[in-house]
Protein backbone atom coordinates (compact mmCIF):
# COMPACT_ATOMS: atom_id res chain seq x y z
CA UNK A 1 0.00 0.00 0.00
CA UNK A 2 1.25 3.61 -0.76
CA UNK A 3 1.72 6.03 2.32
CA UNK A 4 -0.71 7.97 0.47
CA UNK A 5 -3.26 5.09 1.22
CA UNK A 6 -2.05 3.79 4.25
CA UNK A 7 -2.56 7.51 5.72
CA UNK A 8 -5.98 7.55 4.37
CA UNK A 9 -6.72 4.46 5.79
CA UNK A 10 -6.24 5.36 9.16
CA UNK A 11 -4.29 2.73 10.34
CA UNK A 12 -0.77 2.93 12.13
CA UNK A 13 2.01 3.65 9.43
CA UNK A 14 5.28 2.89 10.04
CA UNK A 15 7.79 4.48 8.14
CA UNK A 16 12.22 4.16 8.27
CA UNK A 17 14.82 6.67 7.41
CA UNK A 18 18.20 5.63 5.13
CA UNK A 19 21.21 7.84 4.79
CA UNK A 20 22.77 7.57 1.22
CA UNK A 21 26.30 6.55 0.87
CA UNK A 22 29.39 9.28 1.42
CA UNK A 23 30.64 8.41 -2.06
CA UNK A 24 29.75 5.55 -5.19
CA UNK A 25 29.58 2.59 -2.89
CA UNK A 26 25.73 1.86 -2.53
CA UNK A 27 26.31 -1.85 -1.00
CA UNK A 28 25.51 -0.55 1.92
CA UNK A 29 22.75 1.43 1.52
CA UNK A 30 20.43 -1.05 -0.62
CA UNK A 31 21.34 -3.99 2.10
CA UNK A 32 19.96 -1.79 4.67
CA UNK A 33 17.10 -0.82 2.94
CA UNK A 34 16.30 -4.71 1.53
CA UNK A 35 16.23 -4.93 5.54
CA UNK A 36 13.00 -2.70 6.01
CA UNK A 37 11.29 -4.39 2.64
CA UNK A 38 8.10 -5.46 3.25
CA UNK A 39 8.02 -4.20 7.13
CA UNK A 40 7.66 -0.41 6.70
CA UNK A 41 4.79 1.87 4.31
CA UNK A 42 8.15 4.03 3.36
CA UNK A 43 11.73 4.55 3.68
CA UNK A 44 12.81 8.28 3.83
CA UNK A 45 16.04 9.07 1.96
CA UNK A 46 17.86 12.00 3.68
CA UNK A 47 19.25 14.97 1.64
CA UNK A 48 23.02 15.57 2.84
CA UNK A 49 22.13 15.02 6.82
CA UNK A 50 24.04 17.10 9.02
CA UNK A 51 25.11 19.11 6.17
CA UNK A 52 27.77 16.39 5.63
CA UNK A 53 28.01 16.06 1.67
CA UNK A 54 27.53 12.68 0.23
CA UNK A 55 25.10 11.07 -2.18
CA UNK A 56 22.32 12.63 -3.27
CA UNK A 57 18.29 12.10 -1.74
CA UNK A 58 16.73 11.76 -5.11
CA UNK A 59 19.76 9.16 -6.34
CA UNK A 60 18.81 7.08 -3.32
CA UNK A 61 15.08 7.34 -4.42
CA UNK A 62 15.76 5.63 -7.45
CA UNK A 63 17.86 3.06 -6.47
CA UNK A 64 15.57 2.33 -3.10
CA UNK A 65 12.80 2.18 -6.21
CA UNK A 66 14.55 -0.20 -8.47
CA UNK A 67 14.32 -2.86 -5.04
CA UNK A 68 10.96 -2.38 -4.83
CA UNK A 69 10.60 0.28 -1.53
CA UNK A 70 8.67 3.07 -1.95
CA UNK A 71 10.91 6.38 -0.78
CA UNK A 72 9.87 9.45 0.47
CA UNK A 73 12.50 12.19 -1.16
CA UNK A 74 13.74 14.56 2.15
CA UNK A 75 15.11 18.05 0.28
CA UNK A 76 16.42 21.03 2.45
CA UNK A 77 16.91 24.55 1.28
CA UNK A 78 20.87 24.98 2.35
CA UNK A 79 22.38 23.85 -0.68
CA UNK A 80 19.75 25.06 -3.17
CA UNK A 81 18.17 28.33 -4.32
CA UNK A 82 14.61 28.14 -5.47
CA UNK A 83 15.03 27.52 -8.94
CA UNK A 84 17.08 24.54 -8.05
CA UNK A 85 14.70 22.96 -5.58
CA UNK A 86 11.56 23.54 -8.00
CA UNK A 87 13.56 21.89 -10.73
CA UNK A 88 14.34 18.91 -8.78
CA UNK A 89 10.80 19.16 -7.53
CA UNK A 90 9.73 18.82 -11.19
CA UNK A 91 12.53 16.25 -12.00
CA UNK A 92 11.12 13.89 -8.90
CA UNK A 93 7.71 13.74 -10.15
CA UNK A 94 9.13 13.04 -13.70
CA UNK A 95 10.63 10.33 -12.26
CA UNK A 96 7.61 9.00 -10.52
CA UNK A 97 8.21 10.26 -6.86
CA UNK A 98 5.21 11.40 -5.14
CA UNK A 99 6.58 12.14 -1.40
CA UNK A 100 8.73 14.88 -0.60
CA UNK A 101 9.60 15.78 3.00
CA UNK A 102 10.31 19.16 3.56
CA UNK A 103 13.09 20.61 5.57
CA UNK A 104 15.05 24.03 6.16
CA UNK A 105 18.00 21.98 6.39
CA UNK A 106 20.62 22.10 9.26
CA UNK A 107 23.20 25.10 9.54
CA UNK A 108 26.60 24.20 7.08
CA UNK A 109 28.88 24.46 10.32
CA UNK A 110 27.13 21.62 11.88
CA UNK A 111 28.70 19.43 8.71
CA UNK A 112 31.75 18.40 6.94
CA UNK A 113 31.47 21.50 4.68
CA UNK A 114 31.64 24.39 7.32
CA UNK A 115 33.19 26.61 4.78
CA UNK A 116 30.16 26.98 2.64
CA UNK A 117 28.08 29.15 1.65
CA UNK A 118 24.28 28.21 2.97
CA UNK A 119 21.29 28.95 0.66
CA UNK A 120 18.41 29.11 2.63
CA UNK A 121 16.39 31.53 -0.26
CA UNK A 122 13.41 29.49 0.54
CA UNK A 123 12.51 27.48 3.70
CA UNK A 124 10.45 24.38 5.01
CA UNK A 125 7.03 26.80 5.03
CA UNK A 126 7.74 28.40 1.47
CA UNK A 127 8.84 25.03 0.20
CA UNK A 128 6.09 23.50 0.88
CA UNK A 129 4.11 26.42 -0.84
CA UNK A 130 6.38 25.80 -3.81
CA UNK A 131 5.74 22.06 -4.18
CA UNK A 132 1.86 23.45 -3.65
CA UNK A 133 2.19 26.01 -6.56
CA UNK A 134 3.83 23.51 -8.66
CA UNK A 135 1.17 21.21 -8.80
CA UNK A 136 -1.31 24.03 -9.60
CA UNK A 137 0.78 24.28 -12.67
CA UNK A 138 2.79 27.49 -12.25
CA UNK A 139 6.20 27.84 -10.88
CA UNK A 140 6.11 30.56 -7.52
CA UNK A 141 6.75 33.26 -10.48
CA UNK A 142 3.72 33.04 -11.92
CA UNK A 143 5.16 31.09 -15.07
CA UNK A 144 3.02 28.36 -16.73
CA UNK A 145 4.29 24.48 -16.23
CA UNK A 146 3.86 22.17 -19.35
CA UNK A 147 2.13 19.26 -17.33
CA UNK A 148 2.14 19.82 -13.19
CA UNK A 149 3.25 17.37 -10.63
CA UNK A 150 0.95 15.43 -7.96
CA UNK A 151 3.22 15.26 -4.35
CA UNK A 152 2.58 13.77 -1.21
CA UNK A 153 3.94 16.57 1.14
CA UNK A 154 5.42 15.90 4.90
CA UNK A 155 6.96 18.33 7.19
CA UNK A 156 8.87 17.98 10.22
CA UNK A 157 8.71 19.57 13.79
CA UNK A 158 10.33 19.67 17.25
CA UNK A 159 7.80 18.08 19.68
CA UNK A 160 9.68 18.20 22.78
CA UNK A 161 10.98 22.41 22.03
CA UNK A 162 10.69 24.11 25.22
CA UNK A 163 9.00 26.23 24.48
CA UNK A 164 6.69 24.83 22.07
CA UNK A 165 5.12 27.94 20.58
CA UNK A 166 7.26 29.23 18.18
CA UNK A 167 7.31 25.27 16.88
CA UNK A 168 3.43 25.19 16.98
CA UNK A 169 3.18 28.12 14.93
CA UNK A 170 5.47 26.84 12.04
CA UNK A 171 3.68 23.84 12.20
CA UNK A 172 0.21 25.49 11.88
CA UNK A 173 2.29 27.83 8.57
CA UNK A 174 3.31 24.53 6.84
CA UNK A 175 0.04 22.61 6.87
CA UNK A 176 -1.68 26.08 5.96
CA UNK A 177 1.11 25.74 3.10
CA UNK A 178 0.18 22.12 1.76
CA UNK A 179 1.96 19.88 4.69
CA UNK A 180 0.07 16.48 4.33
CA UNK A 181 1.94 14.69 6.72
CA UNK A 182 4.52 15.24 9.82
CA UNK A 183 7.24 12.94 10.62
CA UNK A 184 8.66 14.45 14.31
CA UNK A 185 12.20 14.62 15.32
CA UNK A 186 13.08 12.23 17.96
CA UNK A 187 11.25 12.63 21.33
CA UNK A 188 12.08 10.22 24.28
CA UNK A 189 9.31 10.96 26.57
CA UNK A 190 5.59 10.24 25.98
CA UNK A 191 4.67 12.87 28.28
CA UNK A 192 5.69 15.39 26.05
CA UNK A 193 4.52 14.36 23.40
CA UNK A 194 1.49 13.84 24.71
CA UNK A 195 1.84 17.82 25.51
CA UNK A 196 2.27 18.29 21.80
CA UNK A 197 -0.07 16.08 20.12
CA UNK A 198 -2.92 17.80 22.33
CA UNK A 199 -2.04 20.87 20.62
CA UNK A 200 -1.23 19.52 17.47
CA UNK A 201 -3.86 17.69 16.77
CA UNK A 202 -5.96 20.74 16.27
CA UNK A 203 -4.42 21.14 12.85
CA UNK A 204 -5.72 17.80 11.33
CA UNK A 205 -2.74 16.41 9.79
CA UNK A 206 -1.75 12.58 10.55
CA UNK A 207 1.51 12.81 12.54
CA UNK A 208 4.31 9.98 12.51
CA UNK A 209 6.31 10.35 16.01
CA UNK A 210 9.89 10.62 15.62
CA UNK A 211 12.29 7.22 17.42
CA UNK A 212 15.90 7.39 17.22
CA UNK A 213 17.41 3.89 17.97
CA UNK A 214 19.93 4.41 20.80
CA UNK A 215 23.17 2.57 20.86
CA UNK A 216 24.89 3.51 24.58
CA UNK A 217 24.75 6.33 26.57
CA UNK A 218 27.80 8.00 25.40
CA UNK A 219 25.38 8.29 22.34
CA UNK A 220 22.77 9.92 24.23
CA UNK A 221 24.59 12.02 26.40
CA UNK A 222 26.10 13.29 22.81
CA UNK A 223 22.82 14.01 21.15
CA UNK A 224 21.56 15.71 24.54
CA UNK A 225 24.57 18.34 24.22
CA UNK A 226 24.62 18.14 20.26
CA UNK A 227 21.44 17.16 18.63
CA UNK A 228 18.73 20.72 19.25
CA UNK A 229 15.18 19.56 19.93
CA UNK A 230 16.29 16.23 21.14
CA UNK A 231 16.33 15.28 24.67
CA UNK A 232 17.10 11.98 26.39
CA UNK A 233 16.09 11.35 30.12
CA UNK A 234 18.35 10.47 32.42
CA UNK A 235 16.59 7.18 33.58
CA UNK A 236 16.88 6.06 29.80
CA UNK A 237 20.69 6.31 29.83
CA UNK A 238 20.73 4.87 33.60
CA UNK A 239 18.97 2.55 31.85
CA UNK A 240 21.07 1.54 28.44
CA UNK A 241 24.46 2.75 30.47
CA UNK A 242 23.39 -0.73 33.23
CA UNK A 243 22.42 -3.25 30.37
CA UNK A 244 24.57 -5.69 29.53
CA UNK A 245 22.99 -6.29 26.05
CA UNK A 246 23.01 -2.69 24.74
CA UNK A 247 21.99 -3.39 21.50
CA UNK A 248 18.79 -5.08 22.76
CA UNK A 249 18.08 -2.54 25.34
CA UNK A 250 18.08 0.03 22.52
CA UNK A 251 15.34 -1.98 20.72
CA UNK A 252 13.45 -2.31 23.71
CA UNK A 253 13.44 0.95 24.37
CA UNK A 254 12.40 2.15 20.65
CA UNK A 255 9.93 -0.43 20.45
CA UNK A 256 8.78 0.69 24.31
CA UNK A 257 8.18 4.23 22.89
CA UNK A 258 6.39 3.25 20.21
CA UNK A 259 4.05 1.41 22.28
CA UNK A 260 3.29 4.08 24.47
CA UNK A 261 2.93 7.12 22.10
CA UNK A 262 1.01 4.51 19.47
CA UNK A 263 -2.25 5.71 20.64
CA UNK A 264 -1.73 9.35 21.21
CA UNK A 265 -0.91 9.56 17.12
CA UNK A 266 -1.34 8.04 13.53
CA UNK A 267 2.45 6.32 12.80
CA UNK A 268 5.90 6.34 14.12
CA UNK A 269 9.60 7.04 11.80
CA UNK A 270 12.50 5.27 12.73
CA UNK A 271 15.89 6.88 12.34
CA UNK A 272 17.96 4.33 13.28
CA UNK A 273 21.10 5.76 11.67
CA UNK A 274 23.06 3.23 10.58
CA UNK A 275 21.92 0.36 12.37
CA UNK A 276 18.94 -0.09 9.77
CA UNK A 277 19.56 -3.88 10.34
CA UNK A 278 18.21 -3.15 13.71
CA UNK A 279 14.50 -2.00 12.84
CA UNK A 280 12.76 -5.14 11.87
CA UNK A 281 13.97 -6.49 15.53
CA UNK A 282 12.43 -2.83 16.87
CA UNK A 283 9.07 -3.35 15.07
CA UNK A 284 9.08 -7.35 16.41
CA UNK A 285 9.32 -5.97 19.86
CA UNK A 286 6.77 -3.42 19.40
CA UNK A 287 4.04 -6.14 17.73
CA UNK A 288 4.18 -4.54 14.49
CA UNK B 1 24.31 57.08 5.51
CA UNK B 2 21.51 54.55 5.03
CA UNK B 3 18.73 54.93 2.59
CA UNK B 4 15.65 54.22 3.23
CA UNK B 5 12.40 55.14 1.05
CA UNK B 6 8.62 55.44 2.58
CA UNK B 7 6.81 52.28 2.17
CA UNK B 8 3.34 52.91 -0.15
CA UNK B 9 0.77 54.65 2.50
CA UNK B 10 -1.78 51.54 1.77
CA UNK B 11 1.20 49.15 3.04
CA UNK B 12 1.50 50.96 6.04
CA UNK B 13 -2.14 51.55 6.82
CA UNK B 14 -2.59 47.38 6.05
CA UNK B 15 -0.22 47.07 8.98
CA UNK B 16 -2.85 49.01 11.28
CA UNK B 17 -5.60 46.08 10.87
CA UNK B 18 -8.13 47.38 13.63
CA UNK B 19 -5.61 49.78 15.39
CA UNK B 20 -7.58 52.79 15.70
CA UNK B 21 -4.37 54.92 17.57
CA UNK B 22 -1.23 55.55 16.53
CA UNK B 23 1.86 57.25 17.42
CA UNK B 24 4.82 58.18 15.06
CA UNK B 25 8.40 58.64 15.38
CA UNK B 26 11.06 60.52 13.03
CA UNK B 27 14.42 60.87 12.79
CA UNK B 28 16.87 63.60 11.89
CA UNK B 29 19.58 60.83 10.83
CA UNK B 30 20.19 59.47 7.35
CA UNK B 31 16.16 59.20 7.35
CA UNK B 32 15.76 63.24 7.49
CA UNK B 33 18.09 63.28 4.46
CA UNK B 34 16.36 60.84 2.55
CA UNK B 35 13.33 62.82 3.20
CA UNK B 36 11.81 59.60 4.69
CA UNK B 37 11.59 60.59 8.62
CA UNK B 38 11.90 64.36 8.84
CA UNK B 39 9.13 66.43 10.73
CA UNK B 40 7.34 67.09 6.98
CA UNK B 41 7.34 63.45 6.19
CA UNK B 42 5.96 62.82 9.96
CA UNK B 43 3.08 65.30 9.55
CA UNK B 44 2.15 64.52 6.41
CA UNK B 45 1.93 60.55 7.22
CA UNK B 46 -0.47 61.92 10.58
CA UNK B 47 -2.48 64.10 8.22
CA UNK B 48 -3.13 61.15 5.78
CA UNK B 49 -3.77 58.57 8.70
CA UNK B 50 -6.01 61.04 10.49
CA UNK B 51 -8.42 61.04 6.76
CA UNK B 52 -8.12 57.62 7.60
CA UNK B 53 -10.35 57.66 10.56
CA UNK B 54 -6.68 56.80 12.72
CA UNK B 55 -6.55 59.21 15.91
CA UNK B 56 -2.36 60.23 16.08
CA UNK B 57 -1.87 60.66 19.74
CA UNK B 58 0.93 62.41 19.07
CA UNK B 59 4.61 62.60 17.23
CA UNK B 60 8.30 62.93 17.94
CA UNK B 61 11.22 63.57 15.41
CA UNK B 62 14.32 62.63 16.97
CA UNK B 63 17.89 63.00 16.58
CA UNK B 64 19.51 59.61 15.97
CA UNK B 65 16.89 56.86 16.10
CA UNK B 66 19.91 53.57 16.18
CA UNK B 67 20.89 55.18 19.95
CA UNK B 68 18.56 53.54 22.21
CA UNK B 69 19.64 55.65 25.27
CA UNK B 70 18.67 58.84 23.32
CA UNK B 71 15.31 57.15 22.19
CA UNK B 72 14.16 56.28 25.63
CA UNK B 73 15.16 60.00 27.20
CA UNK B 74 13.43 62.39 24.04
CA UNK B 75 10.52 59.36 24.66
CA UNK B 76 9.97 59.54 27.88
CA UNK B 77 7.56 63.03 28.62
CA UNK B 78 5.65 61.30 25.77
CA UNK B 79 4.74 58.32 28.10
CA UNK B 80 1.21 58.64 28.62
CA UNK B 81 0.71 59.66 24.56
CA UNK B 82 2.60 56.86 23.76
CA UNK B 83 0.58 54.59 26.08
CA UNK B 84 -2.75 55.90 24.34
CA UNK B 85 -1.72 54.05 21.37
CA UNK B 86 -2.27 50.97 19.82
CA UNK B 87 0.91 50.95 17.94
CA UNK B 88 3.43 53.30 16.74
CA UNK B 89 4.92 53.96 13.37
CA UNK B 90 8.54 54.32 12.86
CA UNK B 91 9.44 56.48 10.06
CA UNK B 92 13.45 55.32 9.29
CA UNK B 93 15.55 52.79 9.00
CA UNK B 94 15.63 49.40 9.93
CA UNK B 95 18.06 50.02 12.65
CA UNK B 96 15.67 52.78 13.83
CA UNK B 97 12.64 50.44 13.93
CA UNK B 98 14.07 48.03 15.52
CA UNK B 99 15.50 50.44 17.85
CA UNK B 100 12.48 52.07 19.07
CA UNK B 101 10.85 48.31 18.98
CA UNK B 102 13.16 47.77 21.82
CA UNK B 103 12.27 50.34 24.12
CA UNK B 104 9.15 51.28 23.08
CA UNK B 105 6.97 48.11 25.00
CA UNK B 106 4.11 48.59 22.00
CA UNK B 107 3.98 46.82 18.81
CA UNK B 108 5.79 49.21 15.72
CA UNK B 109 5.35 49.26 12.37
CA UNK B 110 7.88 50.22 9.82
CA UNK B 111 7.22 53.10 7.31
CA UNK B 112 10.20 52.80 4.94
CA UNK B 113 12.11 49.78 3.80
CA UNK B 114 15.75 50.30 3.92
CA UNK B 115 17.45 50.04 0.68
CA UNK B 116 20.99 48.75 -0.48
CA UNK B 117 23.38 50.93 -2.03
CA UNK B 118 26.25 49.32 -2.26
CA UNK B 119 29.29 50.78 -0.14
CA UNK B 120 26.76 53.38 1.56
CA UNK B 121 26.34 51.99 4.69
CA UNK B 122 25.87 53.39 8.18
CA UNK B 123 26.91 53.44 11.55
CA UNK B 124 25.16 52.67 14.64
CA UNK B 125 25.85 51.58 18.05
CA UNK B 126 23.21 48.65 18.97
CA UNK B 127 22.80 45.33 18.65
CA UNK B 128 19.97 45.99 15.79
CA UNK B 129 21.34 45.01 12.42
CA UNK B 130 19.22 45.36 8.71
CA UNK B 131 20.53 43.70 5.55
CA UNK B 132 19.02 46.43 3.87
CA UNK B 133 16.97 44.18 2.02
CA UNK B 134 14.35 46.71 0.20
CA UNK B 135 11.23 44.93 1.87
CA UNK B 136 10.87 45.63 5.55
CA UNK B 137 9.16 42.44 7.59
CA UNK B 138 9.44 44.17 10.99
CA UNK B 139 5.97 44.84 11.16
CA UNK B 140 4.78 41.38 11.47
CA UNK B 141 7.88 40.25 13.52
CA UNK B 142 8.04 42.95 16.71
CA UNK B 143 10.77 44.79 15.71
CA UNK B 144 13.38 42.26 15.23
CA UNK B 145 14.09 41.10 11.88
CA UNK B 146 14.35 37.93 11.08
CA UNK B 147 17.27 38.22 8.79
CA UNK B 148 19.78 39.08 10.83
CA UNK B 149 18.40 37.79 13.83
CA UNK B 150 18.35 34.28 12.59
CA UNK B 151 21.62 32.32 12.01
CA UNK B 152 19.51 31.05 8.75
CA UNK B 153 17.95 33.95 8.09
CA UNK B 154 14.65 32.24 7.72
CA UNK B 155 11.84 34.40 7.44
CA UNK B 156 8.73 31.88 8.38
CA UNK B 157 9.38 30.81 11.68
CA UNK B 158 11.97 28.47 13.95
CA UNK B 159 13.74 25.99 12.58
CA UNK B 160 14.39 22.84 14.87
CA UNK B 161 18.00 24.41 15.57
CA UNK B 162 16.75 26.09 18.63
CA UNK B 163 17.68 24.73 22.36
CA UNK B 164 16.47 26.57 25.39
CA UNK B 165 16.22 29.74 23.29
CA UNK B 166 19.89 29.73 21.90
CA UNK B 167 21.00 28.90 17.99
CA UNK B 168 22.40 25.74 17.81
CA UNK B 169 25.32 26.78 15.79
CA UNK B 170 26.88 29.56 18.53
CA UNK B 171 24.34 28.86 21.32
CA UNK B 172 27.34 30.57 23.69
CA UNK B 173 26.88 33.77 21.86
CA UNK B 174 23.35 33.85 19.70
CA UNK B 175 19.81 33.40 21.04
CA UNK B 176 17.26 31.85 18.68
CA UNK B 177 16.43 34.90 16.89
CA UNK B 178 12.58 33.32 16.20
CA UNK B 179 12.60 32.77 19.74
CA UNK B 180 13.07 36.67 20.10
CA UNK B 181 10.05 36.93 17.96
CA UNK B 182 7.95 34.82 19.81
CA UNK B 183 8.90 36.21 22.92
CA UNK B 184 8.09 39.75 22.42
CA UNK B 185 4.83 38.98 20.23
CA UNK B 186 3.65 36.97 22.89
CA UNK B 187 4.41 39.69 25.36
CA UNK B 188 2.20 42.50 23.46
CA UNK B 189 -0.58 39.46 22.84
CA UNK B 190 0.29 40.06 18.60
CA UNK B 191 1.17 36.95 17.90
CA UNK B 192 -1.56 37.00 15.15
CA UNK B 193 1.13 38.75 13.19
CA UNK B 194 2.98 35.86 12.37
CA UNK B 195 0.27 34.16 10.67
CA UNK B 196 -0.34 36.66 7.96
CA UNK B 197 3.95 36.88 7.08
CA UNK B 198 4.67 36.85 3.18
CA UNK B 199 5.54 33.37 2.74
CA UNK B 200 8.21 33.74 -0.16
CA UNK B 201 11.09 36.94 -0.03
CA UNK B 202 12.21 39.02 -2.67
CA UNK B 203 15.36 38.48 -2.96
CA UNK B 204 15.80 40.81 -5.97
CA UNK B 205 15.00 43.99 -4.02
CA UNK B 206 18.13 43.81 -2.01
CA UNK B 207 20.18 44.53 -5.29
CA UNK B 208 20.70 48.51 -5.51
CA UNK B 209 17.84 50.19 -7.29
CA UNK B 210 18.49 51.62 -10.78
CA UNK B 211 17.10 54.70 -9.28
CA UNK B 212 20.02 55.09 -6.41
CA UNK B 213 22.59 54.32 -9.07
CA UNK B 214 22.78 57.86 -9.73
CA UNK B 215 23.94 58.76 -6.58
CA UNK B 216 27.11 60.76 -6.37
CA UNK B 217 29.43 57.66 -5.45
CA UNK B 218 27.76 55.74 -8.49
CA UNK B 219 28.56 58.70 -10.41
CA UNK B 220 32.38 58.37 -9.31
CA UNK B 221 32.90 54.99 -10.44
CA UNK B 222 31.31 55.66 -13.95
CA UNK B 223 33.44 58.44 -14.24
CA UNK B 224 37.02 56.60 -13.25
CA UNK B 225 35.60 54.17 -15.83
CA UNK B 226 35.50 56.38 -18.56
CA UNK B 227 38.88 57.99 -17.47
CA UNK B 228 40.72 54.13 -17.75
CA UNK B 229 38.90 53.51 -21.11
CA UNK B 230 40.61 56.59 -22.85
CA UNK B 231 43.72 55.74 -21.22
Amino acid sequence: MSLRDALKNGKFVVTAEVGPAKGTDVTEFLENAELLKGRVTAVNVTDQQSAVMRLSSLAGCILLKEKGLEPVLQMTCRDRNRIALQSDLLTASALGFENVLCLTGDYVTLGDHPHAKPVFDLDSVSLLQAAKDLEGGKDISGNELKGSPKFLLGACVTPGADPLGPQLLKLERKVKAGAEFVQTQAIYEPNKFEAFMKEAKKLNIPIMVGIVLLRSAAMARFMNKNVAGIHVPDSLIDEIDKAEDKAKKGIEIAARLINDMKGMCQGAHIMAIGLEHRVPAILDAAGL
Amino acid sequence: MIISELKPFSEVLGYLGKEKKVYIVGCKGCAEVCQTGDEPQVLEMKSNLEKEGIKVTGYSVIDFLCDKALIKTRLLPHESEIDAADSVIVMTCGIGVQATAAVVNKLVHPACNTINVGGARGEWRGSERCRECGECVLDYTGGICPLTACTKGLINGQCGGAKDGRCEVEPEVRPCGWHLIYERLEKLGRLDKLKDMPVFKDYGKMQPPKSLRSTIMWDVDEEEAKVETKV
